[in-house]
């Protein structure tokens, strides 16, 4: 890269740490481009260098241009900046030789944090340290949430030097042992004694919105304290892989924690907003139709006859109608609660969806979504009133698609688009393929959106291949990346 | 050259004097836009202050604000400039018919019939102007390329004239409640900002800013119960506007005390949805049934 021939007129060193920072960034999946790069190292020379927080600032402003990346990037200048500012360094001596995990340098370098002397914390007996956390949430006082949540890592999340485990593990332990939910309730009680009279519904809920936040708060903390540690011991280069944050459009659908779930949901609504304007600006954009016979002679009269301005009819775009059928079983539990989510979502952008879920019977649900106010209410729906369970229970495509063909399959004409999602494991029932080849016969298209990587089709009981055959396209959608490619594809 | 800002601080001081409370983000942005004279394209929910933002440094620098409201068919006519075309017919036929075309040609695509729309303004400006091009998203793919040359060149061509290239660099605001990806290509050529609902306590200092004649608790208890409010799963999330309308409902109502039948009877103030309003209610309130039927 030739950057380092900018005029910038800076060190090089800070260049270089840029441009580390920029590789670590690519690597986390962010798109970096050349332009993004320059203006960044401009950027930085504006900002005092010493100021963390602009500098955090200046280098966003520059290098994220997507709000869901956001998070992805703060992490990656976490790590990358950790050890590198003097005020955030764990261990101030040298720090070579920052051998066992648990020093308590961390605590006594914060110095302007009135904790009462953060060397005295380690004395503290568990009882006293809950009784201490208890109540600076009770208070909120930020710095000795802090200062607790660095004393809470070093005692309970039992780091050890060179150990190969990554943060979310040693994240677990110290929960585990702090027991926030439990402090929740006590919060609750506490304030419930506090307060003069009996809390209305409204104020209970306010009061455990704050301390909910509070609690957040503080469990990012301890998060990040964990990072810091495992960046001291391990090096950045090291951690800086492990603790990557996939991007939302990057995570796997079948492994996604509930707050990345939360997260696709939100990434979901758009996406869904882009297909149907895709649709609506392709109608009104589209090509024009057929030469207009017609019309073309008729015009040709002011030109005596000669047809010098063609003339072609309007074209008459079809509606698109979508029949989703999805698998909702336990093999693909994660995909189909997403699933679900993509169905209300699709359902209420387009008029004419409808929607049907199976595992070895098969029923419609389109109601459920129609006249569902909230998403939750019709999953709730779909999971309790929906008769998808014929025998027992295990997936049986062929089965279900045997139903599908009996009580809809006249319903599918030429301007129906079918897609299954699925992950074909038909637990080695009979795949009544012919089936799909008749739908594929009837409707426009036929696609299948399996969500297992490409490599594990056709392995054990998964039978994608014999289905495939039918199909107009299967897609592997594993994650919302690849479902925008297949939405930009469908249309 | 000279630049309009000394330091982030100073920008944020500068942005509450006209009454706009930033944040370290916000105001870093602006300032960045400054020094490194480059667009800022600002997204976010929708009433969280976006196109205020662009205002208040308009006010805060005393600087002409030239506005371009996207909307879905904007042109180059409407967008960067139009010739007049009666005005050139006039100017033929006043000539009348002893001179020569080639001699009036030239004339005929002077600046004097040019008709300048807001991007051409912007540029031709020589007093200091904030340009807002608001609700970018607006607009097709298509047209956001008639921006790419403004916005990274500062200069507007005219076929029959030339370039036209601005005397100063305005600072440029974009607007986005993003209903679709802005394309890359626009992107690179700006500053990102994303400005979320703020946190509890600056959105406090928001409404006792706006509303000054609240009482310190009301404003505490408006902000929480908007907090909460917004971690419901709803169809629109009230804005940092509408929290403050209705932080002014309340004041004019003289309540110095929210309960759950004042929040369902004002509830329509803060939220737009019917099943939104209900769903609120029921959330909060104890006789929830009771309070949805009075609201209704």
């Amino acid at each position: 890269m030739t950057v380092t021939d900018q005029p910038a007129a800076r060190s090089t060193p800070l260049l270089d740490l840029l441009n580390g920072f920029i590789v670590e960034l690519r690597a986390a999946g962010l798109p970096v481009s050349l332009t993004e790069n320059l203006d960044a190292m401009e950027a930085v020379t504006h900002i005092p260098i010493d100021d963390r927080e602009a500098f955090k600032f200046a280098l966003g402003a520059t290098l994220v241009k997507h709000q869901s990346h956001w998070r992805a990037f703060e992490v990656v200048f976490e790590v990358y900046f950790s050890i590198r500012g003097p005020e955030y360094a764990i261990a101030s001596d040298g720090g070579s030789d920052d051998g066992d995990g648990d020093s308590e340098d961390g605590i006594g370098q914060e110095g302007g944090a009135p904790t009462g002397g953060g060397g005295g914390m380690a004395a503290l007996s568990p009882e006293e340290l809950a009784e201490m956390l208890f109540r600076a949430l009770m208070n909120g006082n930020d710095s000795l949430l802090r200062a607790l949540a660095r004393q809470a890592v070093v005692r309970y999340a039992g780091m050890e030097p060179g150990r190969p485990v990554g943060g979310t593990y040693y994240l677990y332990r110290t929960l585990r042992n702090l027991d926030l939910d439990g402090v929740l309730d006590r919060l609750m009680e506490a304030s419930r004694d506090e307060s003069p009279g009996d809390y209305t519904t409204l104020e209970e809920r306010l009061e455990r919105d704050e301390f909910r936040d509070r609690i957040e708060r503080f469990k990012q903390e301890i998060e990040s304290e964990i990072r810091r540690r495992l960046v001291a011991d391990r090096g950045v280069d090291a951690m800086a892989r492990t603790l990557r944050k996939p991007l939302p459009e990057d995570v796997d659908f079948m492994h996604a924690s509930r707050e990345e779930m939360a997260n696709l949901r939100r990434a979901l609504y758009p996406l869904t907003r882009k297909l149907a304007a895709r649709l609506a600006r392709k109608r009104k954009h589209g090509r024009r139709g057929p030469l207009d016979f017609r019309s073309t002679m008729r015009h040709s009269l002011s030109y005596g006859g000669v047809p010098a301005e063609p003339k072609f009819r309007h074209p008459r775009p079809s509606k698109p109608e979508i029949m989703v059928v999805a698998d909702i079983s336990g093999s693909v539990a994660a995909f189909a609660r997403f699933t679900l989510h993509l169905l209300y979502a699709v359902s209420n952008q387009f008029s004419k969806v409808r929607s049907f879920v199976f595992i070895d019977g098969l029923d419609e649900v389109t109601g459920f979504f129609e006249r569902a106010e909230d998403i939750g209410e019709a999953v709730h729906r779909v999971n309790t009133e929906a008769d998808v369970v014929w025998v027992d229970g295990h997936s049986d495509y062929g089965h279900a698609f045997g139903v599908f063909w009996e009580r809809y399959g006249r319903e599918i004409g030429p301007r129906t688009t079918v897609l299954i999602l699925g992950d074909a494991r038909n637990n080695y029932h009979a795949s009544q393929s012919w089936i799909l080849k008749e739908v594929e016969h009837k409707a426009r298209k036929v696609f299948w959106l399996n969500p297992e990587p490409r490599a594990y089709w056709d392995t054990g009981d998964s039978i994608l291949g014999e289905y495939a055959n039918h199909c107009d396209g299967t897609y592997e959608v594993r994650n919302l990346r690849q479902l925008e490619g297949f939405v930009e594809n469908l249309v | 050259m000279t630049y309009r800002f000394d330091d982030v601080p100073g920008v944020r001081q500068l942005l509450d004097g006209v009454r706009y409370l930033a944040d370290d983000g916000i105001a870093g942005v602006v300032y960045l836009a400054d020094r490194l004279g480059k667009p800022v394209l600002i997204e976010g929910p929708a009433g969280t202050g976006k196109t205020q933002l662009a205002k208040s440094v308009a006010e805060m620098i005393g600087a002409r604000l030239i506005r371009l409201q996207c909307y879905e068919g904007l042109d180059e006519a409407k967008a960067l400039y139009e010739w007049n075309y009666k005005k050139q017919l006039l100017r033929i036929q006043a000539e009348g018919e002893d001179r020569h075309w080639s001699e009036i040609e030239d004339d005929l695509f002077s600046e004097e019939f040019l008709l300048a729309r807001p991007l051409l303004e912007a540029i031709r400006a020589v007093d200091p102007v904030v340009l807002l091009i608001d609700e970018v998203d607006r607009v097709e793919v298509e047209t956001e390329a008639l921006l790419l040359e403004i916005l990274s060149d500062y200069q507007v061509s005219v076929p029959e004239l030339g370039t036209v290239e601005a005397s100063q660099i305005p600072l440029v605001f974009l607007t986005s409640n993003g209903t679709r990806e802005l394309s890359e290509a626009l992107k690179r050529r700006c500053l990102y900002l994303y400005i979320d609902y703020p946190d509890l306590e600056r959105e406090q200092a928001i409404v006792r800013a706006k509303v000054p004649d609240i009482d310190e608790n009301l404003a505490d208890q408006v902000t929480r119960i908007v907090r909460s409010v917004r971690q419901l799963d709803l169809k629109k999330h009230p804005s940092v506007s509408e929290t403050i309308d209705w932080a002014r409902t309340l004041v004019l109502l003289g309540i110095e005390r929210i309960d759950a039948e004042v929040a369902a009877d004002t509830a329509n103030v803060l939220l737009k949805y019917r099943t939104d309003i209900d769903k609120a209610v029921k959330e909060f309130a104890d006789n929830a049934d009771e309070l949805a039927e009075g609201a209704a």
